[in-house]
């Protein structure tokens, strides 16, 4: 149980960062940072008690219990379009600067009106 | 005031969720789902790694999906980062130290070469085409570090990319004609389990994703690369 709070308060971390900071670079770190507690999130849930890597050997070598594998196949994946979106909002942030010459976002706003 | 109203905003979540924490049991099996892939994965798709006959087996056009989000992403930042025509640089790259340049020379066949084992190996050991795909854009990562101003060659990180995903449409719509069954259905003998040429259209269908997706990557870094100089 006191892993799954640990795995919230990871996930607070980042969401604390996309709400207060005001920095566009901060809120994209605090975006992976709650990206991947959420997967972690998953691991652990997939998880039970003497479990292993659910791949098979050959036969004199024994591993049951295995642990959920579908929560694993799920993360494989979100992890890969998690880089492909953060690389996306990178590049957004890219053009933001080039247009606008800061990254706050709080004078963003101000400087389009 | 901000600080205080994401504080605020942030304990409302938190609780929220802890309040569904509280009825997920830690380490004891959950789902009944699993038993039947961990039980009967190895004779639905002849592959050893469970997780693999997960994605691309049990939810192979599941992953499809995920391919197309990621190069729908990959497209996107070339959108937003391609304003003008492409301007070669006249001198060319410019190599860093000798150390460094020698170093990263000598890392990226050994790179490339340990990620295209990872995704040809999939189906038998941890690892698979999108983490054998990210080993390979990192050694193109590494040369860039090694030697300022290199490139990709575009045309050729374009036509593995689409060579890649093709593979997979093709291999999908070959299993609904040939098995005549559904989409993306194990038309290939399965083999015997455990060894290198078995699992069917699994150790295709992952080398595909590898391609796919190491170019793709790779392409993502060269675009933020162009970008920052």
């Amino acid at each position: 149980m006191a892993v799954y709070v640990l795995c919230l308060v990871l996930f607070c971390v980042g969401i604390y960062a996309i709400l207060s900071k005001r920095n566009l670079i901060k809120i994209i770190i605090g975006l992976i940072v709650a990206e991947h507690a959420v997967n972690l999130f998953f691991i652990l849930v997939a998880y039970r008690i003497g479990g292993r890597a659910p791949i098979f050997e050959p036969p004199p070598v024994s591993i049951e219990p295995m642990v959920d594998p579908l929560p694993h196949a799920l993360v494989l994946t979100a992890i890969v379009i998690g880089i492909a979106t953060t690389a996306f909002m990178v590049a957004l942030a890219m053009r933001i600067y080039e247009k606008y010459g800061t990254y706050d976002i709080a004078r963003i706003r101000e400087l389009r009106g | 005031m901000r600080v205080f109203l994401s504080l605020l905003a942030l304990a409302v979540i938190a609780l929220g969720i802890a309040m569904t924490l509280t009825d997920i049991p830690f380490g004891k099996p959950k789902a009944d789902i699993a038993t039947h892939y961990v039980e009967n994965g190895r004779e639905d798709t002849g592959a050893v790694n469970i997780i693999t006959s997960v994605v691309l087996g049990y939810r192979g056009f599941d992953t499809l999906g995920e391919v197309a989000v990621l190069f729908v992403a990959a497209m996107g930042l070339g959108a937003v980062l391609a304003t003008g025509t492409r301007t070669p640089k006249a001198n060319g790259w410019e190599p860093a130290s000798l150390v460094l340049y020698t170093g990263c020379r000598f890392l990226f066949p050994l790179i490339v070469l340990f990620g295209a084992y990872i995704f040809i190996h999939g189906h038998l050991t941890p690892g698979g085409g999108f983490q054998g795909g990210a080993i390979i854009a990192s050694a193109f990562l590494l040369t860039y570090l090694g030697c300022r101003g290199r490139r990709v060659h575009e045309a050729w990180s374009s036509a593995v990319e689409s060579l890649g995903g093709l593979t997979f449409v093709v291999l999908g719509l070959a299993g609904l004609t040939a098995a005549g069954h559904y989409f993306l259905s194990a038309f290939l003998p399965a083999g015997t389990l455990g060894q290198l040429f078995s699992g069917g259209i699994i150790p295709l269908i992952y080398i595909a994703i590898g391609l796919k997706v190491g170019s793709e990557l790779a392409g993502v870094i060269d675009r933020l690369v162009e970008e920052s100089q």
